[in-house]
Formats: structure tokens, sequence, C-alpha cells
């Protein structure tokens, strides 16, 4: 059961997303003149991967669940511009900054998850509503806290060496938080009862309701998970880069579910895997970054991606046909 | 308590929801090893006895008797677990899940400890598929196979193979039959018939009354959220059976209607509006 066999493989959730990974890296080093030497010692697209993966991970898992989160785009610099406030403009100490950030994501996410559980409103809408909501606050409270737009911060070392050095003198250290929740991300969806749980959700939310499974308090879970995670990204930028400003982040919404779709997962809920959406993440990075490396005119990239998630569509749709109708051969 | 009580009791159960009633005065009994075919038309009330019967609504009026005691379910769940099941008509399993992950939804069985208690894949995989070919569908022998690569068939086998491994005593059959082949309904109906045999109580739901008649001992009739008639198997035809799900007596009211209005106007039909 456990052997390896490529039957097997291809019937896995990621395997779109690890063949959209190879082609796009062929596709530039055949056409771009891309060196893979220089490809994979490069940080600035494994930077924008990590920050990018970490916020698709939790939306993944929602999007597993049948829902949508893309109030993810304003909690990025809602996230950073909290820490930069309380820490930076008002000098209390890092500490507070940082749980500040964090507790505002956890209230945000709260607020989706109540809302989507309550009502029978699409989560795409409520969050569309926390979007543009949490945009004005934070650009208001802002400019009412501080006067400006852009709030500087200093942190100190040991916040710098944890959450925003740069290893190599390019290297975020955001990537080793992506590696490792990665690892938790795919340890709770793939081994334990929750992700059942989230699964079930996405494939039947009465039936899993009906099973017992406590779907409310799940997606509200979920919900603060995705908007925590988006603030965590928001925070860790302002500490590397001892600022923050309002604006960004709003380019994250549709990366996120691009990533998220070409690494294989449902959009309609129900399917998918953490290696999928690590790996979407992935290529995605490759695509809109890795252009610099190549020959390739800059502005050739969102035409790339467009069809390169086109692709991933079909493929990933043919793969899931696969997988439904495979049945074993019969052992003699 | 004798073998004589049975397992689930309705007595005068009505159901309204704000000004509309939608059950009146239902009364039901069903017995371990016995089938009870409830059959009406669409929009009898059915789905809304199968909620009251499985704990999503609570009767406006009425009891509910489980083993002659007066139960009041708080949640599906609370039904669930004093052992009443349903089983909706696509199965109410999900698609893209395996079966064995689909098979525990809920309960699934874990190892080791702590945080690290992992879902516990091989013997998931082991019990459902056990579960099922003890139903006698022995065509499911890969616990990773997703669930929607099955028949619809297999998928109703595999869901009421579920119900019975939790402990179901009595089982909810949602129209089953109704969006299967000929070959795929008899199959679903030989599991019926092994659940019964088993000594499972079985409300079965259709309005297929073909399917009724080949498993039933007990049928009710449902219109307009009342219990038409209630009778014992070889107690009526086929055609009568169809008769009263129409509303056989509705029917020939109408019929008496439209011949007093044509004799009254001379055989002309009402103006067109």
């Amino acid at each position: 059961m456990n052997s390896f066999s490529i039957g097997q493989f291809v019937r896995r959730p990621e395997f779109g997303a690890v063949l959209s990974f190879v082609a796009v890296i062929a596709f530039y080093v055949v056409f771009g003149g891309v060196s893979l030497g220089s490809l994979f010692g490069a940080a600035s697209w494994v930077n924008f991967a990590a920050n990018l993966g970490i916020v698709a991970l939790p939306v993944g898992l929602l999007m597993i669940a049948g829902e949508l989160d893309i109030s993810i785009g304003a909690m990025i610099p809602a996230g950073s511009m909290s820490i930069a406030i309380l820490s930076g403009y008002y000098d209390l100490p890092i500490v507070i900054g940082m749980l500040g950030a964090l507790t505002f994501g956890v209230l945000v996410g709260l607020m989706n998850g109540f809302l989507a559980v309550r009502t029978s409103v699409p989560s795409l809408i409520i969050t569309l509503g926390t979007l543009v909501a949490v945009q004005g606050l934070v650009l208001a409270g802002s400019v009412l806290l501080t006067g400006g737009a852009s709030v500087p911060l200093d942190a100190p070392a040991w916040a710098k060496v944890i959450f925003g050095q740069l290893i190599n003198g390019k290297f975020q250290v955001i990537i080793l938080w992506w590696f490792a929740l990665t690892v938790v991300f795919g340890f709770v969806l793939h081994a334990t009862r929750y992700g059942n749980w989230i699964f079930a959700m996405g494939g039947d939310e009465v039936s899993a309701r009906n099973a017992g499974i406590p779907t409310k308090r799940l997606k509200i879970g979920l919900f603060v998970l995705s908007s925590t995670a988006a603030s965590f990204v928001g925070m860790c930028g302002a500490i590397l880069f001892n600022s923050a400003q309002v604006s960004g982040g709003m380019n994250y919404i549709f990366n996120t579910i691009v990533s998220i779709v070409v690494g294989g997962v449902l959009l309609t809920g129900g399917f998918g895997s953490v290696a999928g959406i690590f790996l979407g993440a992935l290529t995605f990075a490759v695509v809109s970054q890795g252009i610099y490396f190549t020959d390739i005119d800059r502005n050739w990239s969102n035409l790339i991606i467009g069809v390169m998630l086109m692709a991933a569509v079909l493929m990933n749709n043919t793969f899931r046909q696969m997988a439904l109708s495979f049945v074993p051969k019969r052992k003699k | 308590m004798s073998d004589n009580t049975p397992i689930l009791e309705l007595q005068n159960v009505d159901k309204s929801f704000g000004p509309i009633d939608v059950l009146h005065g239902i009364s039901l009994k069903v017995r371990a090893g016995e089938v009870l075919c409830l059959l009406g038309d669409n929009g009898a009330g059915k789905s809304t006895l199968i909620k009251t019967l499985a704990g999503v609504h609570k009767p406006t009026r009425g009891t509910i008797l489980m083993d002659g005691q007066p139960v009041e379910f708080s949640g599906p769940r609370e039904a669930q677990e004093k052992g009443i099941s349903t089983v909706h008509q696509f199965g109410g399993t999900f698609p893209l899940m395996s079966i064995g992950r689909s098979f525990f939804v809920g309960v699934e069985p874990t190892k080791g400890w702590g945080p690290f208690k992992v879902y516990d894949r091989k013997t998931a995989n082991e019990i459902a598929v056990r579960a099922v070919q003890n139903f006698g569908i022995t065509r499911i022998d890969d616990g990773d196979r997703l669930v929607g690569g099955l028949s619809g068939g297999e998928r109703q086998s595999l869901a009421i193979a579920r119900a019975v491994h939790f402990g179901a005593r009595v089982l909810i059959l949602d129209e089953p039959t109704a969006a299967l082949g000929v070959k795929q309904a008899a199959h679903v109906l030989r599991i019926v018939n092994e659940a019964k045999r088993r000594g499972l109580a079985v409300i079965f739901i259709t309005h297929q009354v073909m399917h009724a008649m080949a498993v039933g001992d007990h049928f009710a009739v449902l219109i307009r959220g009342a219990i038409a008639a209630d009778f014992r198997r070889g107690e009526k035809t086929r055609e009568e059976i169809t008769d009263l799900m129409a509303g056989g007596e509705t029917m020939a009211g109408l019929e008496a209607q439209i011949e007093t209005y044509m004799a009254s106007h001379e055989g002309q039909p009402p103006p067109a509006q």
C-alpha cells in the first residue's frame, strides 16, 4: 500500500502542481535562456513565494472547506501598520506591537467567521466587505493617530533575528516560517482528524454537520487562521523593512487564489493538499519573479500566469476525473 | 421490554413552521426487523417527517417514543447517538473522499498520543471495506478509492453499512432508489432486506410503489401532511396504493367539481382570463 507507484502519484491532488512547476521552469530555461544555477541561487522568488505561501496555506484550507477569504489583501498592511503604530509611533515594547497585529488578525477572522456562519451570504461577499472596511479603517486610523500613511519602526535585534532578518544577506527568515508552517498545516490536514473534518465540510457541509462535526467552530477557526496569517506576514514585513505603509497587499488576493488553484485545490471545496498549495505558491513565484532572469520582457509575465492558471485548472480536472474513475485491478 | 414494543413510535405528532402546518396528527410505529414504507407524492410532508424523526425538527405537538419511553432530541446528533440514522438520496457521502475517510467522518480512528494523534488510515480502510463486504458488496475492496467513483447503488450500500456499523437501530432511508437504474435499485433493496434480517427497524421513504412492495411489511401513505392510509403487506394492491398516493379522493372530488361546473354552464369551459 505504501509503496510508491506512478499511478497513485498521478491521482494525488498536487500532481498538477508538480507538472506546472516543472513546465514553467522548463519553459524559462528553453525560451528564456535561464541558467538553473542562477535561478535556484536567487532569493527574490523564494522570498516572494514564502510571503505568498504563508497566506496561501490557511486560505487553501478554507478553500478545501468550501469557503474563501479575500480580506487577507487588507490584513497584510493592517498587520504591518498595527505593529508600526504600536511599537514604532507609540514606542511600546515590540511584543505589544506583535500581539496587537496578531490580535487584530484574530478579531477580523472572528468577524468573518461569525458572519459566514450566521448568514447565508457567500464568504466571497462577506470578506469583500471586511476587505474594504479594514482598508478604510487602517488608512483613516493611521492618519488620525500618526498624521501619515507611512510609519517607521525600529525593531530590537532579537525580533529581527526571528521575524525579519536576511539570511546570507538575501533570504528572508520568513522562508523558514513558511517551511515550518507547511509541515504543521500538512500534518493537520492529512494526518489528523481535523483534516478529515475540513475535507468533509468542503465535500458536503450538511452531511458533515449531521456526522457530528462542529462545522461552525471549524469554519470560524479557519477564518481566524487565514486573517491572522496575513497579519503575520504584514508584521514580518514591517520588522524587516523598518517601516509600514497603508497601501499594498491587494495583489496578494489574486496571487493567493491563483497559486492555490494551480496547487490542485478544487475551488468549490472538498479536494486538495498542502503539498499542492506549497508547490502552487512556488510555481507562481517562479513565473512572476523568475521572468527577471530571462530574456523575456517582464510584461509578458501576466500572460504566462493566465495561461498557466487555465492549463492547471484543466489539468487538475482531468486528474480528478482519473482519481474518481480509478478502480484497482483485482488481485488474484 | 417485550419484542413487540416498537423501537420508534410517533403519537399524534404535529409540526408547523410558523403559521404553516406541515404535519397533522402523525402516528406511526416501527418494530425491530420490520420495514415501514412511507409513501407520498412530492410535497406530502415526507421530508419534514424524516427530519422530525432524525431530530432536525422538534415536533410542535405530540410525542416521540423510543422503546416505549418518550424522548426529545436536541438535534440530529442526539438522535444518531440513540441509534437513528438517516441515509439520504445520494448516500450523504463525500464524492472526493476515500471510502475509509468518508466512512469514519466525525469518528476517525486515531493512533498516537497528545498533539500527535494521527488518523489511522489502515484501520479505517480495513474496517470500512469489511463492513461493506459483509453486506454483500464484494466489489469494494480498496478503502483508498474515492466515493465518487462508486456506482449509486454502491454508495447507498456504503452509507447503509456505515450506519449499521455505528450502531444504528432505526434506519431512515430517504428515497434510496429514486436516482438509480433497475439493477442498482434491486441491489439497494437486497441491502434493505439484509438490514431487516439483522433486526434493524427500517423506515423506507419512496414514491416508487414497486420498490416499496418488494421490501415493505407495513405501509403508510402520506397526503398533505396527514396519514391517509395505514395498512400491512398484502392488504392493498399496487393500483390501490398508487391511487392513494395521487390522492384518489381528491381526484374524484375534482372530477365532480368539473362536472358540476360544466353542467351549470352548458358545457362551456370557463372564459380565458
